[in-house]
């Protein structure tokens, strides 16, 4: 009984923090996954780590992005009207 | 397996290589083949490739592919502007990986699709329109960066992609009794006030923004495609040509970087407080 490993407690923090990504694109299997969860449940360090990086890809969701500039727009809509001529 | 384990031997792919084989493509006429983006540098013809970017399964997304492209060719100029005003960030941010300046990451876009309107009529549906899209800017990139003597930043990365994420130093050691676990100093604690929060949300956004764009290139570009443009793993796998596994270590490594300026900047708060 004492020598069953305790769910969570076979894979240690240094290896969530490298795991984190696999994890949340879905990339462990199911026992890994379960391991993970298990070990988040018991770990608040984990836990708060793992909540982190779902924060930091909101935010970094949020960075403005940069646009092609209005002539080169204007340019490129030309273009398009010179090489295709829609169909009438 | 070690999920740490394994990683040092890490194949940069294609990517990391300036230009393998010379320029695949003429600057003059840069609509590569949808299939190869590098000459000599896929299997043979007669060896099936898998294309990770067209999902058989995915049929509605075919099926509106199929749609925008007929929409294109029948010279709709509305489509055209969409994707021009949908896909022209994520293209800059991929050109800017090639050159030195703002402004030449929006020549290289606007050649980009120059060469779209041009070549529209010979694209044969073998890979995403947007695949096929990023493939050219690709192809324009390489050349562009060889052409301004610029040092192609796609291969200074080795370094960058090795060693933990977390500073060691922060976990107990091989022999503690909890060896590999979080110390009590070192263990990740809550962001408080939340990064929502109205007095912080605008000081967060800047440290993010500017964080991002101290990463690593390759890094960046992962990071910025997948979190920022939203794109699937799969999608920037074959719009930049690399492998799986390369994808998601350099995701992991930008994201766990972003998340430690994060962390420091609430750190930061509390010996300030």
């Amino acid at each position: 009984m004492s020598n069953q490993p305790v769910p969570g407690m076979t894979i240690t923090c240094t290896e969530i923090v490298e795991v984190v990504t696999e994890y949340l694109e879905g990339q462990v299997d199911e026992a890994l996954r379960a391991e993970v969860e298990a070990h988040l449940a018991l770990c608040p360090g984990c836990d708060h780590y793992l909540d982190q990086m779902r924060e930091t890809i909101r935010l970094v969701g949020r960075v403005p992005v940069e646009s092609l500039s209005d002539a080169a727009r204007d340019d490129l809509m030309a273009a398009f009207r010179t090489f295709h001529t829609p169909a009438t | 397996m070690s999920p740490t384990g394994s990683r040092g031997g890490l194949s940069l792919g294609s990517f990391a290589s300036p230009d393998g084989g010379g320029p695949s493509v003429a600057p003059e006429t840069p609509v590569p083949d949808e299939t190869t983006t590098e000459p000599g540098g896929d299997a043979p013809a007669a060896v099936p490739m898998p294309r990770p970017w067209s999902d058989p399964s995915d049929d509605a997304a075919a099926e509106r592919d199929a749609q925008l492209l007929r929409r294109l060719r029948a010279g709709e100029e509305a489509a055209f502007a969409q994707i021009v005003d949908d896909w022209s960030p994520m293209l800059l941010r991929t050109a800017r990986t090639f050159v030195s300046t703002d402004a030449s990451a929006q020549e290289i876009v606007q050649e980009t699709w120059l060469a779209v309107v041009k070549g529209l009529d010979r694209f044969e549906g073998r890979s995403t329109l947007r695949t096929w899209v990023f493939r050219i800017l690709m192809n324009l990139g390489r050349s562009r960066g060889v052409r301004e003597a610029r040092s192609v930043p796609l291969s200074s990365f080795g370094p960058d992609d090795n060693g933990p994420t977390v500073d060691p130093s922060r976990f107990r050691g091989a022999d503690d009794r909890h060896a590999h676990n979080w110390t009590p100093a070192g263990a990740p604690q809550p962001w408080e006030p939340s990064p929502e929060d109205a007095l912080l949300a605008g000081e967060i956004r800047g440290e993010v923004g500017r964080a991002l764009e101290t990463l690593p290139a390759r890094q960046r570009l992962v990071v910025s495609l997948r979190d920022v443009h939203g794109l699937s793993s799969d999608e920037v796998c074959s719009a930049l040509d690399i492998s799986a596994v390369n994808q998601r270590v350099l995701l992991h490594r930008g994201r766990a970087h972003l998340r430690k300026v994060l962390e420091d900047y609430y750190r930061g708060r509390e010996v300030t407080a």
